[in-house]
């Protein structure tokens, strides 16, 4: 039955007609990209299949699919061995098949258990709902789940791993058999992760079939039982994950080897840039002293929470901070507001890409020259040719992938959107660059171009900060690390000291 | 999908093509279809003087509609013009009655579309409140103002030169008012579809916090915007209280929803981030068709407003409809 060449058989033993829920043969076209082309995908009681692939390989696609939110073009949906069309996000519901997303739609106005159960609350008297019955069964879901919440809670008195923990619940309220994870963990941190994996098992040991999308090696290696890997909307591998290493697997998934060291550079650490003293905020972060020079790369590490990107988003000129200066070569600025920053050479790549990075419904072109306005136009009258100018040079350094210059960003894949993001500081000649979380939810293809280009950067004489809470990143990129924790610097670590634990021991106060 | 040098095409679609399939044709066909329909309804619908007294149906409203349609492209929105257009005829009105000449009436309305729209602004962009809340309060406040001055009295006695703002003619059937509504639009063109602060207008629209993010001055462009507002109702305030010679304060009561209709017929969206200039132009002419076809026609103003509205409803209906019924 299998259609490809390259398989080996799932694990235990288990073979395709034992499978919950599996593609036959998907195929699904959007205008001008055919996004799936007959690929396959078997999922199992009991078992943890991971879906790999880069950004753009048709992972969010095939979720889609099986939450059926988009009808495939060709082949067929098979539950329990049967062919079932998904037509509706519903009928996707009715045979079991639930999904945690990487930015599930939960409300802030409503509770922890209004929001777990919205849809499909217990009914009382008259049909309406049974507020007392929603916060019992609420309570037990999120007990099952070791999450210890008060369902009464406004969903925006929540920290966003509650959130998560939320959406979580809110996958399982349905009775489910098939459990989807679209990169669960990327807004988690450790100790977050590992009650997330405990969950993982939980579920499995309850019999769910569960599809983990990641990009993470090191938790597909430690939860998964099965994999699948899609290259540019094609089917390349599957088997059981202990057939294959970690090597073979970043092969299948790019279709070449890529060496996930980090760029060897020399810093060639020049003049001081910027230089912050005494700077604090009332609530976020205080007592910020630190100097950034030419062609460094300094690291901002910490836990999530700890004030880091608070801080940059004030340097930026989002929030203003209650005290302390900065100095751009020397001299003392007054940044009121983004655009001021912007005028004085620093410019920041923010973590939340969707709305506040890139703006999703303009075009490639239009979101590159937002902030350089003034340098492709003539006493403000635009002239679209050097708009075009500047988009394509930019977006061509940074090696972007796009059908043309026209597109909307919210078509690219993470990957790309990011590099726009990127193209769009660039192109405004900054002293100053920062970059927060800057290959979250990136593939692992697009993962080594930002580290590239980032060395490149800092090569040329760009000051660079990197705030990131990768570890290997943090070390394998920056010429010093700052470590914060609970808005404070704790340590400025260099040389010898960049190791793991320091981070670590640092970072949780330890 | 190669690893390869490529290059990545400007666009895929030409703009012709996109124009050509684009709400403006669609908008422009149905204006073509009600001037089509409106010629075999009524014989006097073909002449020169007839068509020329039609475009006073919509020129000052259009006036506003393009402010307008940069303001509701920015995500925000001014109610109050209609109310502005009142208290700007009733302070020209004031002025009149103590021998001030036109050209300071004409200082007197724009100033006072200015500092409505100032005020209007600052309460949006300063303080944060939505501006849909602020211009329900500053409608009935500024048209408050021109009740407790005028009572159920009325301002006349406008000087001769002043009437030619609302019935001169420039050449022939051309009037005074449709030059300055041409030039208007064509300002307004260029302001919002080839210079900077249109682009940051688009942007703002469509997500506020990535433009803010950008380092575009989002506050600023939509104070700036209010102002404009207030400055078009300025303008067509001078041009109505020219034309009717008198000033009471039920002046363009109501007007508030047309230009906004105007401007959602336009292809502009109610939720911001899209729309043109061409759109509105082409709106403007459709409303102003229809409202004197069915002039002609001996149709009462009640039943006209029942057609427009069915036309917004309609027109922004039809590619919803056609989609649907080709999904089938």
């Amino acid at each position: 039955m299998l259609q490809h060449t390259d398989t080996a058989l799932p694990s235990q033993g288990m073979t395709l007609d034992q499978a919950v829920l599996a593609l036959h043969g998907i195929t699904k076209t959007f205008p001008g990209v055919k996004a799936l082309s007959e690929v396959s995908l078997s999922l199992y009681p009991g078992q943890v299949t991971a879906l790999i692939g880069e950004n753009g390989a048709g992972k969010s696609t095939v979720v889609k699919i099986l939450t059926g939110i988009y009808q495939p073009n060709g082949g067929d949906i098979l539950v329990d061995g049967h062919p079932t069309p998904f037509p509706t996000p519903q009928a996707a519901a009715d045979n079991g098949v639930t999904a945690i997303h990487q930015e599930t739609v939960l409300f802030d106005e409503l509770s922890v258990g209004e929001n777990i159960f919205l849809g499909h609350a217990p009914r009382g008297a008259f049909g309406l709902i049974d507020r007392k019955k929603t916060t019992q069964m609420a309570r037990t879901l999120l007990d099952s789940i070791g999450a210890n919440l008060d369902p009464d809670l406004k969903l925006k008195d929540l920290g966003i791993a509650n959130k998560h923990l939320v959406a979580i619940a809110r996958a399982l309220s349905i009775e489910a058999r098939v459990v989807i994870m679209d990169e669960p963990t990327a807004a988690l941190s450790h100790k977050e992760i590992e009650e997330l994996y405990e969950l993982v098992e939980s579920l499995k040991a309850q019999g769910k079939a569960i599809l983990f999308i990641s990009h993470k090696f090191d938790e597909i290696f430690r939860i998964a039982d099965n994999f699948t890997v899609f290259r540019d909307g094609q089917l390349i591998g599957d088997g059981a994950i202990s057939d294959v290493t970690e090597a073979e697997l970043v092969k299948m998934m790019v279709g070449r080897d890529v060496s996930q060291i980090f760029p060897k550079r020399t810093p060639n650490v020049g003049a001081p840039v910027l230089s912050v003293s005494g700077y604090a905020h009332p609530t976020e972060f205080e007592d910020i002293n630190f100097t950034l020079r030419k062609g460094e790369i300094l690291g901002f590490y910490g836990l999530v929470g700890a004030g880091r990107s608070e801080f940059m988003q004030s340097l930026f000129g989002i929030t203003r901070p209650s005290a302390g200066s900065v100095e751009i070569d020397g001299t003392a600025v007054d940044i009121k507001s983004p655009a001021d920053a912007v005028d004085n050479g620093i410019v920041y790549v923010p973590e939340d890409r969707g709305k506040q990075g890139a703006i999703l419904d303009l075009p490639i072109f239009q979101n590159v020259t937002l902030p350089s306005l003034g340098r492709i136009s003539n006493k403000g009258f635009l002239k679209l040719a050097e708009e075009f100018k500047l988009a394509r040079e930019y977006t061509e350094r940074l090696d972007l992938r796009a059908a043309s210059l026209d597109t909307h960003v919210g078509n690219l894949s993470g990957g790309n959107q990011q590099k726009v993001v990127i193209a769009k500081w660039l192109a405004t000649q900054p002293k100053v660059i920062i970059l927060d979380e800057p290959t979250k939810g990136v593939d692992i293809g697009s993962k080594a171009a930002v580290h590239e280009f980032m060395a490149e950067l800092a090569a040329q004489g760009l000051a660079v900060i990197m705030v990131s809470s990768e570890i290997p990143e943090v070390l394998g990129m920056s010429d010093r690390v700052i470590v914060m924790r609970e808005g404070r610097i704790v340590a400025e670590l260099a040389d010898a000291d960049l190791q793991p634990e320091t981070l670590v021991r640092h970072a949780a106060g330890i | 999908m190669s690893t390869t040098d490529r290059l990545i095409p400007d666009r895929l679609r030409s703009p012709m093509e996109q124009r050509l399939k684009s709400w403006e044709t669609l908008l422009l066909l149905v204006a073509i279809g009600i001037f089509v329909a409106n010629s075999f309804a009524s014989p006097y619908f073909l002449n020169a003087w007839n068509l020329s007294d039609a475009t006073f149906n919509f020129t000052e409203k259009a006036m506003i509609a393009f402010a307008m349609a940069l303001l509701i492209i920015s995500g925000e929105i001014d109610l109050s013009v209609a109310s502005i257009i009142a208290l700007a005829s009733t302070a020209m009105g004031a002025a009149v009655q103590i021998g001030v000449g036109t050209p300071g009436l004409v200082l007197i309305g724009l100033s006072v579309g200015l500092l409505c729209g100032a005020f209007n602004g600052v309460l949006v962009t300063r303080m944060g409140l939505p501006s849909i809340v602020v211009t329900i309060g500053t409608m009935s406040l500024f048209r408050g103002i021109s009740y407790i001055v005028l009572g159920d009295q009325a301002f006349r006695g406008y000087p001769e030169s002043f009437s030619w703002f609302g019935q001169g003619y420039v050449w022939w059937v051309i009037s005074f008012e449709f030059v300055l509504f041409a030039i208007i639009a064509v300002i307004y063109g260029v302001l919002l579809h080839k210079t900077n602060f249109g682009r940051s207008v688009y942007a703002i629209g469509n997500n506020a916090t990535g433009a803010m993010f950008s380092g575009i001055r989002v506050q600023r462009v939509k104070f700036i915007l209010f102002l404009l507002t207030g400055l078009m109702s300025g303008v067509a305030a001078i041009c109505l209280t020219a034309r009717l010679g008198s000033t009471r304060p039920s002046i363009a009561t109501g007007w508030e929803l047309e230009v906004v209709t105007m401007v959602v017929l336009g292809g502009v969206s109610i939720l911001g981030g899209s729309g043109t200039i061409v759109g509105v132009v082409i709106a403007a002419f459709v409303m102003g068709l229809v409202t004197f076809g069915l002039g002609l026609l001996n149709v009462p103003g009640i039943v006209m407003s029942i057609v427009i509205g069915a036309l917004l409803i309609g027109v922004i209906a039809l590619p919803r409809l056609w989609s649907m019924w080709r999904a089938r």
